[in-house]
C-alpha cells in the first residue's frame, strides 16, 4: 500500500489519534512523572520548575489576551486589556472570589463590544 | 499499602479518617464550578473546528479524552485534515505538549503522599495534567490532608472530563453556530480565569516572580521567535524569576 492508500483506511486517524495524538501528549505527562521521582516540594530544581512552568502559563495568558484568534481578535486591544485588568481588581477587591473576577471581566469585555462595535 | 517510611509518620496519620471514598466524592462536587464551565468553552471551540476538518463523531470524543490538552488537539485536528504523516504529526504534537512536562514535575510532590503513594496512581493521575486541572490541583490541594489529594483529585478529574468530552459532543451535532460576541466572550473566559487561579495559586515569591516575567515575555517572545515562545519565555522566565528569588532570599538572611 501507499502511504496516500493507508491514509484512506477507516483505522488511518485512529492510529493518528493514538500514536500522534495520545502517546506524543502523555509522553511528556509521564517524563514529567518520572523526573520528580522522589524530589522534595521545597527542593532547589522543583522551585526552579515550578517557576518554568507558572512563567510558561503565564505566557500563554498573555498570549490569548494580546493576540487571540478568531472574533476576539477583531475588538480594539485597550478593550481586551482593561476587561482583565478590570477583572483583576474586582478579584481583589472581592477577597479573592474567582467568579466575581471573571465575570467583571467578561461584563466589560461584552459591555465594550456593544458599545464599540 | 505497607512500606510505612518512619520520616512520613508523622504527616497526619489520622487526617484521612473517612477515607478514598469521601474525598473523591469530594472531588467531584469541587467540578461543579467555574474552571469545567470555562473548559467547555474551550472545548466548544474544538468542535466547530472538527466539524470544519470533517472528524467524525467518535474522534472527537477520543481526541478530547485521550489527548485532553487543547493544543495538541488543535495541532492534531489540522494535521488530520491537512493529511500529514505519522511521525510528522506526533513531532508536532509532542512539540506542543512539551510545556506538560515541567507542569506534571511540579504537581507530584504536592499530589503524593509521601512514599505512599504507589507510582502507577501518580503516572495515572498525570495524564490529566493540562493547564486547567493543574492550577484547581496547585491551588486546592495544599490546603488538604496527604492522603486526600490523589482521590481528591482523581474525583475532580474524573467529573471533568466525562462532562467537558459529552459537552463537546453536544456542541459537534448541534454545530451551533454561535453570533460573534458569544463565541468572542467564550474565548475570553480561558485567559481571565487562568490570570485570576494562577493568582491565588502562587504562593512563593518564585512563582509571583514568574508570573510577571511570564506576562512580559510572552508577548515579547511571540514577536520574535513565534513557534518556540512558550518555552523560550517559560525558561527564560522562570530562570529570572528563581534567580531573582534566591537573591532576595539572600539578603534577608
Amino acid at each position: 500500500m501507499t502511504a496516500v492508500d493507508v491514509q484512506a483506511t477507516w483505522w488511518w486517524p485512529y492510529l493518528m489519534i493514538f500514536v500522534a495524538g495520545w502517546l506524543a501528549t502523555d509522553i511528556w505527562r509521564w517524563i514529567g512523572v518520572l523526573a520528580a521521582g522522589r524530589l522534595h516540594e521545597e527542593s532547589e530544581l522543583l522551585t526552579w520548575v515550578r517557576a518554568v512552568a507558572t512563567a510558561l502559563i503565564a505566557s500563554i495568558i498573555a498570549r490569548l489576551i494580546l493576540f487571540p484568534d478568531g472574533p476576539l481578535g477583531q475588538t480594539p486591544l485597550f478593550l481586551r486589556v482593561s476587561a482583565a485588568v478590570i477583572g483583576f481588581a474586582c478579584f481583589k477587591l472581592s477577597r479573592n472570589n474567582l467568579l466575581f473576577g471573571v465575570g467583571a471581566a467578561e461584563a466589560v469585555l461584552i459591555g465594550g463590544w456593544l458599545i464599540l462595535m | 499499602m505497607g512500606n510505612r517510611n518512619p520520616v512520613h509518620e508523622h504527616q497526619q496519620e489520622d487526617a484521612a479518617p473517612v477515607g478514598w471514598f469521601h474525598w473523591f466524592v469530594a472531588g467531584v462536587r469541587a467540578a461543579f464550578s467555574l474552571p469545567t464551565v470555562i473548559l467547555m468553552g474551550g472545548f466548544i471551540g474544538f468542535a466547530s473546528l472538527a466539524r470544519e476538518a470533517d472528524l467524525s463523531l467518535l474522534q472527537v470524543v477520543l481526541m478530547t479524552v485521550f489527548i485532553w490538552a487543547l493544543p495538541s488537539i488543535v495541532v492534531l485536528t489540522s494535521a488530520l485534515s491537512t493529511g500529514v504523516g505519522l511521525f510528522a504529526a506526533a513531532i508536532a504534537v509532542a512539540l506542543s505538549s512539551i510545556r506538560l512536562m515541567p507542569m506534571a514535575m511540579a504537581l507530584m510532590p504536592v499530589l503524593r503522599d509521601g512514599h505512599r503513594t504507589p507510582r502507577w496512581q501518580l503516572l495515572a493521575m498525570s495524564h490529566f495534567v493540562a493547564v486547567t486541572a493543574w492550577v484547581f490541583a496547585m491551588r486546592t490541594l495544599p490546603e488538604l490532608p496527604r492522603p486526600a489529594r490523589v482521590p481528591y483529585l482523581a474525583g475532580f478529574v474524573c467529573l471533568v472530563n466525562t462532562s467537558v468530552a459529552l459537552v463537546t459532543a453536544i456542541a459537534y451535532l448541534l454545530v451551533p453556530q454561535l453570533p460573534e460576541i458569544v463565541a468572542g466572550a467564550l474565548v475570553m473566559l480561558t485567559p481571565v480565569y487562568f490570570l485570576l487561579s494562577m493568582l491565588s495559586a502562587t504562593r512563593q515569591v518564585s512563582d509571583q516572580l514568574a508570573m510577571g516575567f511570564g506576562l512580559v515575555l510572552g508577548p515579547l517572545f511571540h514577536l520574535w521567535a513565534p513557534g518556540g515562545d512558550l518555552l523560550l519565555s517559560g525558561i527564560v522566565g522562570g530562570s529570572m524569576a528563581y534567580g531573582l528569588a534566591r537573591l532576595l532570599r539572600r539578603r534577608r538572611v
